[in-house]
């Protein structure tokens, strides 16, 4: 176990990146859970530094787990992934957690036990829109049954909770959901799917029929719909970026290292790739301002929840998604085209298919044109955001 | 107001249940309003009321309830009686 006292909170990202990237290929290769890296961020207490110092964590902000995300990304994708999409998780209790008695005090066990939390939105039969759900939570007494056909919860295996989505009663519309927290004891899992995809192949992104019994004081208190729009849309489009962000500055950094080895083994002669890294390099300040940009703007309006729900911010957030998922494919097929065969290769320093595969994710992940159609609807109404630096 | 705000929800708020089972303090939302179909029903109150809603407005609030969508109309018609 590493000793955290005394280390900043990049310090402790960076030894854990170190450890997710000596294992990243091998991850990829098998298809298999980062448990290094997942343990390396136990050692480091990462999985609580977002619950209040109050219950046991750091109470750090969204821009600083974003830095940690974009940290791990440059080791490890997967392993960035699993650890945005745990404090994805975390931000919805966070937010809409702490005046639960239950919810305050499941918390404090995460931050104690480091507790790796799971998500289950999906479910066969919606179609991919987290907002609908057909399974209903069951309450009857104190106590809250669920099954669910969840055709993804990424590593719904390794987890020690999972936070589910269902309709709120067996009568409620396909809209009107729930979340609700069920620990690990509390839950078995079948498994129905599983996750061989062309990257982010780490995630374990199998699907499981979930069956589950809890007390219901483990049902959040707000509806999924406020949960959904105030702490959720952002954070994964945030976080999410935050890791595409660091996959491309790894990939523009192996294309640099390229350059670099050329320009030296022929000094006065500029190498034929310079030219595309200073683009890459270009793109990669656009993807930067971009994440800050949304990381700025959540940082602002986070404390008022009718901002955190209103039109602008949620085109806003939209947006940044859209950007950062298109631009990483742009920048690593530039840092491809620098590297050349020794990119394509496998098992070079300058080796960036799995780069590659890993940021097609992004566009599919909340697909971009579900979100586009998402955007356009909203700009029938909302007016244009005309301001510069708001 | 309000049968008018009813017939725009009934027309364009997809929602799963008549319009006349709902009270005017009725969550639209638990209802099954989907936020497609809210940008829809505020597209038609626009063009019936003749208003256009300022970014302040859009948000869940304001589309709450049939008697949110009427403060939200009454407060740019600038006609508070209008809302009842």
């Amino acid at each position: 176990m590493t000793l955290t006292v005394g280390s900043s909170l990049v310090e402790r990202a960076e030894r854990v990146s170190a450890v997710a990237a000596a294992h990243a290929d091998d991850v990829d290769v098998k298809g298999r859970f980062p448990r290094e890296a997942v343990d390396a961020m136990i050692a480091e207490r990462l999985l609580s530094i977002q619950i209040p110092a109050a219950l046991g964590g750091e109470g750090c902000s969204l821009s600083e787990i974003a830095e940690v995300c974009s940290l791990l990304g440059q080791g490890c994708s997967a392993a960035a992934m699993i650890f945005a999409m745990h404090h994805i998780k975390l931000s919805s209790l966070v937010t809409h957690g702490q005046e639960s008695a239950w919810h305050a005090a499941f918390m404090r066990r995460v931050a104690d036990g480091q507790l790796l939390l799971g998500s289950a939105t999906t479910e066969g039969g919606i179609g991919g829109n987290l907002r609908n759900s057909i399974c209903a939570i069951e309450v009857e007494g104190d106590t809250c049954r669920l099954t669910k056909d969840a055709t993804v919860i990424s590593y719904g295996a390794e987890a020690d909770a999972i936070l589910i989505t269902s309709r709120a009663h067996a009568d409620a519309a396909s809209t009107d959901q729930v979340m609700t927290v069920f620990t690990k004891e509390q839950y078995t899992l079948e498994r129905t799917h599983v996750w061989d995809t062309l990257g982010m192949r780490g995630t374990c992104s199998d699907g499981w029929l979930f069956k589950g019994e809890a007390p219901k004081a483990q049902i959040f208190p707000k509806p999924f719909a406020e949960i959904a729009a105030q702490s959720m849309l952002a954070t994964s489009h945030l976080l999410w970026s935050a890791v595409w962000y660091g996959i491309a500055v790894n990939a523009v950094s192996r294309a640099q290292a390229f350059v670099r080895a050329a320009a030296r083994k022929s000094p006065g002669v500029t190498p034929p790739g310079a030219l595309r890294l200073a683009e890459a390099s270009n793109l990669l300040q656009l993807l930067k301002s971009n994440t800050i940009a949304g990381l700025r703007e959540y940082e602002v309006a986070k404390a008022d929840p009718d901002r955190l729900s209103s039109m602008g911010f949620a085109v806003a957030m939209n947006n940044v998604k859209i950007a950062s998922s298109e631009t990483i494919l742009v920048i690593i097929n530039q840092a491809m085209l620098i590297c050349g065969i020794m990119g394509y290769k496998n098992g070079t320093p300058y080796s960036l298919g799995r780069h590659l595969r890993d940021a097609h994710s992004a566009q599919l992940m909340i697909s971009n044109d579900r979100i586009l159609g998402n955007t356009s609807n909203l700009l029938l109404v909302h007016k244009q955001d005309t301001s510069l630096i708001g | 107001m309000k049968q008018k705000i009813r017939d725009i929800l009934g027309k364009h708020g997809g929602l799963p249940v008549p319009v006349d089972t709902l009270s005017d303090d009725a969550d639209l939302y638990a209802a099954g309003l989907s936020s497609f179909a809210s940008v829809q029903v505020m597209l038609g109150i626009e063009e019936a009321f003749d208003v256009e809603f300022p970014d302040s407005l859009l948000n869940r609030k304001s589309f709450q309830s049939v008697d949110a969508i009427a403060r939200a109309v009454a407060s740019l018609v600038g006609n508070a009686e209008a809302a009842e």
